[in-house]
């Protein structure tokens, strides 16, 4: 350490934060590029035959879909209704 | 075959029409015979960044209606014979433009020059997919910034997805990344993405690192693309920036910060 670092004023630089919010940013938005076309479609349709069954809105049902080397997942994730609320 | 290059960036503000300017007159500069188009059609700044503004007459969209022939739209640049000019129109038809046309424009120019450098206008929509369309090479202008990195990376999913080579399953746009408006003290404070940090997230390889630098408002007051002003440091970036693209070996320069006299006397390190 030189004697010029202890004249600098140690103050956590926000870089590191803007590093870290992009890599993860950047993550996500190139793995949702490669998801397949028919993916919107696809998401419309199970939803309307959820519905029939369950009554859910929008915000209770996630989609995520992944890709690795060796293969491609699609998960769904329903949030059911309370239980005990009368449909 | 002219090899065609794109400056592009997603966001606006961050360099493009400077490094357009810049590396054009760099490649003329070493004898290779350049066109510099203008695609940012409705402002039009590349011709005021070459000092040429006075000598528009045609301009792109006229040549693509075929109101005027390509070569009274074009201007041969007052520094440097090799290099021509083909400015934008400042019309309000977003849609003067259209693919057939540029296609058309291109494959003619690539006839008569060695290369043709698009200064894409900023965004994701038609101008800038006109621009990169038909590009062999991608220059990333990126600032050292949250937005812009992103927006570079939204580019650059586009060039691998939306481009001819793309759709035509060739080999890819070469992409190369261009930082601008680096300032090393700000790095080494922490206030700022360094070099390091940026190609780690783009994962692209680097072919330079532009300081920001008050030479490059100089040059634009004056009308001569900051290349020309040898002793600048951003002159210098550029003119390291053309000679790496060639092919030749240079190393990295305007990373480090300039040491002050403080700096010195106390061997900051
Ligand atoms: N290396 C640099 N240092 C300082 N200012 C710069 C630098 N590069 C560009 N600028 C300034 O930034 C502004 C936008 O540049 P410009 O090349 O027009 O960007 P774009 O074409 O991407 O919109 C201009 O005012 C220009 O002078
Ligand atoms: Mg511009």
């Amino acid at each position: 350490m030189s004697l010029l670092d202890y004249f600098k004023i140690s103050k956590a630089g926000s870089a590191s934060i803007a590093k870290e919010r992009l890599q993860i940013l950047v993550a996500h938005e190139r793995s949702s590029r490669n998801q397949p076309s028919y993916l919107p479609q696809l998401q419309r349709e199970l939803l309307e035959v959820i519905k029939k069954y369950i009554n859910v809105d929008q915000e209770a049902i996630s989609f995520n879909f992944e890709q690795d080397d060796s293969q491609e997942t699609l998960e769904l994730n329903i949030v059911l209704p309370d239980l005990h609320a009368k449909n | 075959m002219a090899r065609i290059i794109v400056v592009t960036s997603g966001k606006g503000g961050v360099g493009k029409t400077t490094t357009s300017a810049a590396i054009s007159m760099g490649l003329a500069k070493k004898g290779h015979k350049t066109v510099v188009i203008d695609f940012d059609v409705g402002l039009r700044n590349l011709d005021l960044i070459m000092g040429c503004e006075r000598r528009v007459v045609y301009d792109f969209v006229n040549v693509i209606n075929g109101e005027a022939a390509l070569n009274q739209a074009l201007i041969r640049d007052k520094h440097c014979e090799a290099l021509s000019i083909l400015p934008a129109s400042q019309t309000r038809d977003k849609d003067a433009l259209s693919l057939e046309g540029v296609g058309k424009i291109l494959e003619d120019l690539s006839k008569d020059f060695d290369y043709i450098v698009c200064d894409s206008p900023a965004g994701i929509e038609k101008g800038a997919h006109l621009a990169m369309y038909f590009a062999d090479d991608a220059f990333i202008v990126t600032n050292p910034e949250v937005s812009s990195v992103r927006d570079s990376d939204r580019m650059l999913g586009l060039l691998s997805s939306k481009s001819r080579r793309a759709e035509l399953n060739q080999e890819p746009i070469k992409e190369y990344l261009l930082l601008s408006r680096y300032s090393p003290d700000r790095v080494k404070l922490g206030e700022m993405l360094s070099v390091q940090d940026v190609q780690e997230i783009l994962s692209l390889h680097l072919l330079g690192v532009i300081p920001e630098s008050k030479s490059v408002l100089n040059a634009s007051n004056s009308g001569t693309p900051v290349i020309l002003d040898e002793k600048s440091d951003a002159g210098q970036a550029y003119a390291d920036i053309v000679a790496r693209y060639l092919g030749e070996d240079k190393p990295h320069r305007f990373i480090d910060e300039k040491k002050g006299l403080f700096g010195k006397l106390f061997g900051s390190k």
